[in-house]
């Protein structure tokens, strides 16, 4: 007889000993079999209401394609989600559902949740191996449609505009589509050949044209493609550009941004010795910052050979990046040196990092952000040695489109103003994901996508009626 | 037609060479003081490079490269009818001079300083100026008379065009900033305003000679940058004692506030892995000849 389900456990999944994955890039976590994704979904128990839906930005039908998994319907799952979301591979490996669909779930009251993303991957990769296609197009309306960045927010309005029948261009102003798929997030936790390239190949399928090199705003405006006949223009060029702290010493040699180095080792692949892009780590490492990025970078660096620290100015219970992330980081060996905030950067007499001078922090009353503030203590000023520094402080909106486009809004955080339904102040131009909230998730963005879509076709119906 | 072919290819001198790439909307769309970014083939890196023509009826973009690193001299293998992999632009702010009044811009006399290949991006900023009648004077400093780029091409637009080599092999015999000296000091020239362009140490001391005479200069920086659109911050100069990504605030910026130092020392930043890479690709020469 089989054994019961035990409702309140989780089934384990497989992941690379750490030991051995700070020696390379491939993938942590394994994911799923059949059997064990089918033995999790069992564990579900298909609320009436299901209280993980509401926390999915995308409302994801999360007990349907569970369903499908539990009765063993691979391919079902996968169609169930296909309606919902043009990236269930990524979304099933970056999304911070202890926060979301799984924080919500019924079972966390006694046990732990089900895993809804270790098994959305598991659809999603299953539908990929087994070449299962998703997702279906109507016949062409013959309007064309821009959009700007083929990140998570571009993909998805792109993938739902194209289904509808309209005539897509996506333009990149990198050399790779992606976006903060592909230069962002390291190959560890996101494939790239694997998994994101896939996904690129069904938007072609659906018939989307990528243009890369195309910077908006330099080499072509938004008031060109209206003169190339494009009827709706959405931007999705995300939240480019890095923070630093403007403290002295920033700018010595062996100091990064986050974007800077995670760049120069997703992208332009500089952890193989075949690519030419060079990149510096140094035998020690402070990755300042405690959000997913700073994660990244540090298991990134630990991966090139570093000893890496993890600098954040309030405790490991404030630290934004998610659980999963954190975990792993610290099984990878990543000290972590909390309540901790750097004053200076101090060079040698090249011009070369050789210390970091912090200052230990306590918290205080919560700020805004309802978290507790971080107080210096007085007098607590020490030296840290470390030959790098990486800044991985968050990113803000790259302000070129908006200031080379006539009659765009934008706050005073540099991004674009725009309503639910994606629309700016200007006639046909459409904005949602980064560039409008600032740096946020993956799913919002592509939440914002799929909602501009919506409204660039019911702007583009109401124009032609 | 394929984008990024590279339609002519031409030695200008010993190492150093232009390539006429198609690249319709980067050629519609540049304007002088912009740069733009090549990648060569699939494992090469985005390389920053200067703009020294555009045809908007061709469609193409002219490039001026001194093969010296690994990935300069990968590009150099690259004949005519060949394809690059990538190829982006225009990117960073036009000169200032493209936005002002042309009539202004006539009474205003200006002193272009190019060194070496930083002859090529000051080209299409005196042809441009030229164009709308504007004469300014040209200095090009090279190390020697093999090396003395684009010379003729200089000439037909400058109002005069001073040509400076180190080992005095041609022309005047000595540094841009013995020359700058000379026109001031010993012919009495006046100028309203100096544009420098070649290497940053060149900038460096054009700026301090500029200076001296309280001649306002714009520099143009090259320095280490990967994406060139403000993602990375790799490029950041001090300038005025704040900080500026050179690819989005620049490339020309104020050389009486830019710390050519800590950019000099910023520069040099991947030399060691530079250097590697390009004895792995002398290897790699070597072997192919074997």
């Amino acid at each position: 007889m089989a054994k019961a389900v035990d409702r309140f456990k989780r089934t384990p999944i497989a992941e690379q000993d750490p030991n051995v994955r700070i020696t390379n890039f491939d993938e942590v976590c394994l994911g799923y079999t059949e059997e064990e994704a089918m033995k999790e979904a069992q564990r579900c128990l298909q609320c009436k209401n299901p209280l993980c839906r509401p926390g999915c930005p995308v409302s994801i039908d999360i007990p349907g394609f569970i369903k499908h998994i539990a009765e063993g319907e691979f391919a079902e799952a996968a169609h169930v989600l296909a309606e919902y979301t043009a990236l269930p591979a990524v979304c099933g490996r970056v999304c911070p559902q202890e926060d979301q669909c799984e924080k919500t779930c019924i079972l966390g009251r006694k046990g732990e949740p089900v895993a809804i993303g270790k098994l959305e991957r598991f659809a999603a990769d299953w539908a990929r191996e087994h070449g299962i296609k998703v997702g279906k197009t109507k016949p062409s309306n013959g309007h064309k449609v821009a959009i700007i960045g083929s990140g998570p927010a571009g993909i998805t309005c792109a993938g739902e505009l194209a289904k509808e029948g309209y005539d897509v261009t996506i333009f990149e102003a990198l050399h790779e589509p992606g976006g903060v798929l592909v230069y962002g997030i390291p190959e560890f936790r996101l494939p790239k050949e694997g998994v994101v390239k896939p996904e690129l190949e069904n938007l072609k399928r659906l018939g989307v044209k990528i243009e890369t090199n195309v910077i908006v705003g330099k080499t072509i405006t938004i008031d060109q493609m209206f003169e190339e006949g494009f009827e709706a223009v959405f931007i999705g060029s995300g939240a480019g550009l890095p923070k630093f702290m403007g403290i002295p010493g920033e700018n010595l040699n062996g100091v990064f941004s986050a974007n800077e180095f995670l760049t120069r080792n997703n992208l332009m692949k500089a952890f193989r010795t075949d690519y030419a892009t060079p990149i510096k780590v140094g035998k020690k490492v402070a990755v300042v910052g405690g959000g997913n990025v700073a994660m990244d970078a540090a298991r990134t660096a630990r991966r090139l050979g570093a000893e890496v620290h993890i600098v954040y100015r309030r405790t490991e219970n404030e630290l934004p990046a998610r659980v999963e992330e954190v975990h792993h980081a610290k099984e990878e060996g990543i000290i972590f040196d909390t309540l901790t905030n750097p004053i200076e950067i101090i060079g040698n007499e090249n011009g070369w990092v050789k210390a970091m001078k912090c200052v230990r922090m306590e918290l205080g009353e919560p700020d805004a952000s309802g978290r507790r503030r971080p107080v210096e203590i007085k007098g607590s000023e020490f030296e840290f040695e470390v030959d790098t520094v990486i800044m991985a402080l968050g990113t803000s909106p790259n302000p070129l489109i908006a200031s080379t486009t006539d009659g765009l809004q934008t706050n005073n955080h540099q991004c674009i103003v725009a309503d639910d339904l994606g629309r700016t102040s200007r006639e046909g131009v459409f904005a949602g994901g980064d560039i409008v909230t600032g740096a946020a998730t993956v799913i919002l963005a592509m939440g914002a996508g799929k909602q501009a879509a919506k409204g660039i076709d019911e702007y583009i119906k109401s124009k032609n009626q | 037609m394929q984008l990024y072919k590279i339609v002519r290819k031409e030695i200008l001198a010993p190492n150093i060479f232009s390539m006429d790439i198609l690249a319709p909307r980067v050629a519609a769309s540049a304007k002088p003081g912009q740069f733009l970014i090549v990648i060569a083939d699939e494992k090469g890196e985005r390389l920053p490079l200067t703009i020294c023509d555009y045809d908007k009826d061709e469609g193409t973009v002219q490039i001026v490269v001194q093969a010296m690193g690994s990935s300069t001299r990968r590009l150099f293998e690259f004949e005519e009818g060949d394809y690059l992999k990538d190829f982006v632009g225009p990117l960073g702010i036009p000169s200032k001079f493209v936005d002002e009044d042309i009539e202004e811009l006539k009474k205003r006399r200006m002193l272009f300083v190019a060194g070496g290949v930083g002859t090529a991006p000051v080209y299409p900023q005196v042809k441009w100026l030229h164009d709308r009648g504007i004469e300014v004077d040209v200095i090009m400093g090279a190390k020697n008379k093999e090396l003395v780029i684009l010379e003729d091409k200089l000439r037909a637009v400058a109002g005069n065009l001073y040509v400076c080599t180190d080992d005095g092999s041609y022309g005047f015999h000595g540094m841009v900033t013995h020359y700058i000296e000379e026109l001031v000091e010993k012919q009495g020239k006046e100028y309203d305003e100096c544009i420098a362009i070649g290497p940053m140490i060149m900038m460096k001391f054009v700026a301090l000679t500029t200076k001296k005479y309280n001649i306002p200069t714009i520099v143009s920086l090259n320095p280490i940058m990967v994406d060139g659109t403000g993602m990375c911050g790799a490029c950041r100069v001090t300038v005025g004692g704040e900080t500026k990504f050179a690819c989005v605030h620049g490339p020309e910026f104020d050389g009486h506030l830019v710390d050519f130092d800590e950019a000099l020392k910023r520069q040099a930043q991947y030399k060691e892995e530079e250097i590697k890479k390009l004895e792995a690709y002398e290897c790699k020469v070597e072997e192919a000849r074997e």
